[in-house]
């Protein structure tokens, strides 16, 4: 957040409800103007890291069409409205601001027009799927493994084995440091040392929309065939994750994710269940 | 009159039972035939058969949501009517019932071009259905036959019965509805969480192919959006006859009919998120692939479109709620209120529609330091969306709240205290809704989707206990005036078109959302789709076909209003007895001075 563009966007609102009304009285139509502006202002510059354009033209379509909604729910305000945008069109005293508004609406299109023309050229916006939906099976060195119903072989040593558990937590603990860390970090935030390299940066598995909403299947499959493995419908996609296939066992791709979640804290998804 | 209804009538059965048979008969034989000669796919010039099918389904669809769904509201208010003696009330369920008669004939023509579509252009995808479902197809053909009586006798038996004998027949009409509903959908989820088949596809259990992961999801999910779909139906008729209307009388009844039509839609538009999240749980633990596909992949963004229309929804709803109380002597009070609730509405709805994964430049995406955006993020799933959209119900509850009691003054002498205890309701279940919101993320997925139910049950509660202190606070209550029926802005009507193509829209994009979750499969993991449309059209062009889909289905409806307003015009001969008798008049004038032409 941008604490102090925010704070300067609520004190100018409340200036203007507390002086310039007292000279100035202004209708609905008026405030839904200056609220637009101070919603957008706070959109598009009171949040750090920038929100991207498209949410904030999202954004700003809804608090557009509430404004709307809120000036038309009264018919005295609409009709008080219109008839000061009809005096605005034709009444004399407003013939120097009409015409400055007829020609600034030209001139702020031509802006536009030349700043998005200014720009350097840029690779289009793309789409990122963050989860892309696993297959229904994979094979894994010449076995098939159903992803829908395949559960971690070693996750039950949890309750009936608790020092066999262990030991495969911490093989999981030895692999990740051996193969992992580089990319995901000491403290599975995705801030390895070779992290800043990579466009995606590596996921975060601190993070609760990461390996906390998914079952264990899912994380073998990501871990096995990595970003050459990922489904045609989750490009355009640049992931620099390798496919561990080709250098780990089973075994130690299921003692790994023992390990992700371990760390985390978290539990993974379980699978089944209703119906 | 009468010979047209029966036509209409036995045309509407006749293609039913023609459509039902079509199955059993035509698909029969085709099991016994040589597999080589049957091809699994036919094609069809200049268009894509999935693009056919796929408007024929859905338009289909959307007739028998609103056939199904106006006798349910129409039986509840007749029997209103029936219990006070309010006629008004009986004429109301009669003036839904009205659009009954040629909805039905749509739906059952629709359907039978949907099964003649399925067996022509999808033969071996139909041939394995119809294996599969043989046994459900004799009493689908026998309760859709039931289904065509009760209707008829529904509606041409208005006022011809007694009473109690007509809402009889309404009662079995809504429950042979929605037994074929019932039944239709175990075909319809079997397709996308089979059960009861063996890996090869071989039927094991008919009752387990039935009672399949989403089917009673979907069954109940229906129900309720069946109901709201109907409403807004319902209450866009009201709205075109309001416009239309000449004299007060006619605005006041159809201003009623308009505001009972969108009460029934945001009554059963409240349920519906709970249904649809249930579904989407169901749907997730048959399988994580669609569970992933839909919400967090492929389709996401679908759902991104579909939180849009419903947060429209929603502000649509309050929108018209906020302008029937220009037609309440006493509502002014309430008015400093709506900018509160609009905030909440407005803040609820960008919260909804805040998208987990973004569309961003690389310099936006840099800047954010990844795809993933530190507060955007926060928002983007489910623990902020239910928060939201729970918020969003309490919020339109409120402005029904203020609506029903604008012309009231409670006179109990604890008016104070229940409203004191009305507001700490609304307060603790606020704070509860949003903290469980925020503690979903700090515990595990299996969890937070069980945090969804306190939730939930928190905001029902809620909304009982206050109804109920409502009542009683505001019995024998001083009123300000009469409620001015007719006596509203036509920009509310508007509101009223607009809910209605926006649950139509909507219907339609969930529709393709759930069959296209399936990606490459007829019958996800059992048959594979290997037809050249065996691929997930963009985003654009399922935009494209569901909007095509949702006009042709106005065009329709444009029809049944049509037909609907035609038996309570006046007859010909007495709407043109004054234009007549001027020609009679004129031709007269003119032959007469013909005459005196020729004679001079």
């Amino acid at each position: 957040m941008n604490i102090l563009i925010l704070l300067i966007i609520v004190a100018a609102l409340a200036a203007i409800q507390l002086f310039v009304t007292r000279w100035l009285p202004l209708n609905r139509l008026a405030w839904m103007a200056i609220w637009w502006v101070a919603v957008y202002a706070a959109f598009a510059y009171g949040i750090n890291p920038p929100l991207p354009s498209s949410i904030v033209v999202l954004f700003m379509a809804i608090v557009t069409l509430a404004l709307v909604a809120y000036l038309s729910a009264d018919s005295e305000e609409l009709a008080s409205a219109m008839r000061a945008i009809t005096a605005f069109m034709v009444e004399r005293r407003f013939r120097v601001a009409l015409l400055a508004v007829l020609v600034a609406l030209p001139l702020l299109a031509a802006l536009s027009v030349y700043t998005d023309l200014s720009k350097p050229p840029q690779p289009p916006t793309s789409s990122r799927t963050i989860h892309p939906p696993p297959p229904v099976s994979i094979s894994f060195k010449g076995k098939t493994i159903p992803l829908s119903t395949a559960n971690n072989p070693y996750r039950e040593l949890q309750h009936s084995d608790e020092a066999a558990f262990a030991q495969h937590v911490e093989n999981g603990r030895r692999i990740y440091f051996e193969n992992c860390f580089y990319c995901h970090g000491d403290n599975m935030q995705g801030a390895g040392m070779f992290a800043h390299g990579y466009d995606p940066i590596p996921a975060n598995f601190n993070d609760p929309t990461t390996i906390a909403m998914l079952q264990e299947s899912y994380l073998f499959w990501r871990i096995a065939k990595g970003a050459p493995g990922l489904p045609s419908e989750a490009t355009p996609w640049s992931s620099a994750m390798p496919a561990w296939e080709n250098f780990l066992t089973e075994e130690e791709i299921w003692d790994v994710i023992l390990f992700l979640y371990e760390f985390t804290g978290y539990e993974p998804r379980a699978q089944g269940m209703p119906h | 009159m009468t010979c047209f209804c029966r036509t209409k009538a036995v045309r509407a059965l006749l293609v039913g039972l023609v459509a039902s048979a079509a199955v059993v008969l035509l698909c029969e034989p085709a099991l016994a035939a040589p597999q080589e000669a049957d091809p699994d796919y036919r094609a069809l010039p200049f268009i894509s058969s999935r693009v056919v099918m796929w408007i024929i389904a859905e338009l289909h669809l959307m007739f028998a949501a609103f056939v199904l769904a106006v006798p349910m509201f129409a039986l509840v208010l007749e029997f209103i009517g029936y219990k006070t003696g309010d006629k008004r009330f009986d004429q109301l369920a009669y003036d839904f019932t009205k659009l009954l008669s040629v909805s039905f004939s749509f739906t059952a023509t629709l359907g039978a071009l949907l099964t003649f579509g399925l067996i022509v252009l999808y033969p071996a995808l139909t041939k394995y259905l119809v294996k599969v479902f043989s046994w459900t197809f004799l009493p689908y053909v026998l309760l859709f036959f039931f289904e065509a009586v009760f209707l008829y006798a529904y509606y041409y038996g208005w006022g011809k019965f007694s009473p109690r004998v007509h809402l009889f027949l309404g009662l079995m009409l809504n429950i042979v509805g929605t037994a074929i509903m019932f039944i239709a959908n175990a075909w319809l989820t079997f397709m996308n969480t089979p059960s009861g088949v063996d890996e090869l596809g071989n039927l094991t259990s008919l009752w387990d192919a039935i009672n399949n992961y989403i089917w009673m999801p979907i069954n109940i999910h229906r129900l309720i959006a069946n109901m709201a779909f109907g409403g807004a139906i319902g209450a866009a008729y009201g709205a075109y006859k309001f416009l239309g209307a000449r004299t007060m009388e006619e605005k006041a009844h159809y201003d009623w009919m308009g505001y009972t039509g969108n009460f029934i839609a945001i009554c059963a538009l409240l349920p519906l998120p709970f249904a649809g999240y249930w579904l989407g749980v169901e749907i997730y633990a048959y399988d994580q692939s669609l569970g992933i596909t839909l919400m967090g992949g492929t389709f996401s963004w679908l759902f991104i479109i579909q939180a849009v229309l419903i947060g429209n929804l929603f502000l649509a709803a309050n929108y018209y709620l906020w302008l029937s109380m220009s037609r309440i002597a006493g509502a002014e009070r309430y008015r400093r209120f709506i900018k509160y609730l609009l905030g909440v509405i407005t803040l609820c709805f960008i919260v909804w529609a805040t998208p987990h994964s973004l569309v961003a430049t690389v310099e936006e995406a840099r800047a954010m330091g990844g795809s993933h955006h530190p507060i955007l993020n926060v928002l983007g799933v489910m623990s902020a969306k239910n928060t939201a959209v729970n918020l969003l119900i309490l919020t339109t509850y409120v402005s029904f709240l203020l609506y029903r009691r604008a012309n009231k003054d409670a006179t109990v002498s604890w008016a104070r205290t229940g409203n004191l205890v009305q507001f700490g309701i609304f307060a603790v279940v606020v704070i509860f809704v949003v903290f469980l919101g925020v503690y979903g993320y700090f515990v595990d997925a299996q969890t937070r989707i069980g945090l969804s139910q306190p939730q939930v049950f928190s905001v029902l509660f809620a909304m009982v206990a206050v109804t109920v202190i409502d009542l009683f606070l505001f019995r024998g209550a001083r009123k300000r005036g009469e409620i001015d029926w007719g006596r509203i802005p036509a920009r509310a009507q508007y509101a009223l078109f607009f809910l209605a193509i926006t649950f139509a829209w909507l219907m339609g994009l969930m529709g393709y959302v759930r069959a296209g979750m399936r990606q490459h499969w007829h019958v996800y993991g059992v048959i594979r789709d290997t037809s050249v449309d065996a691929f997930t059209p963009t985003l654009g062009f399922a935009g494209l076909v569901v909007s095509i889909t949702v006009i042709i289905f106005f065009l329709f409806i444009a029809v049944v209003f049509f037909l609907s307003g035609l038996s309570s015009r006046k007859d010909w001969a007495e709407r043109t007895k004054g234009t007549r008798r001027w020609f009679r008049r004129a031709k007269q004038e003119q032959s007469d001075s013909t005459l005196s032409v020729e004679a001079s």
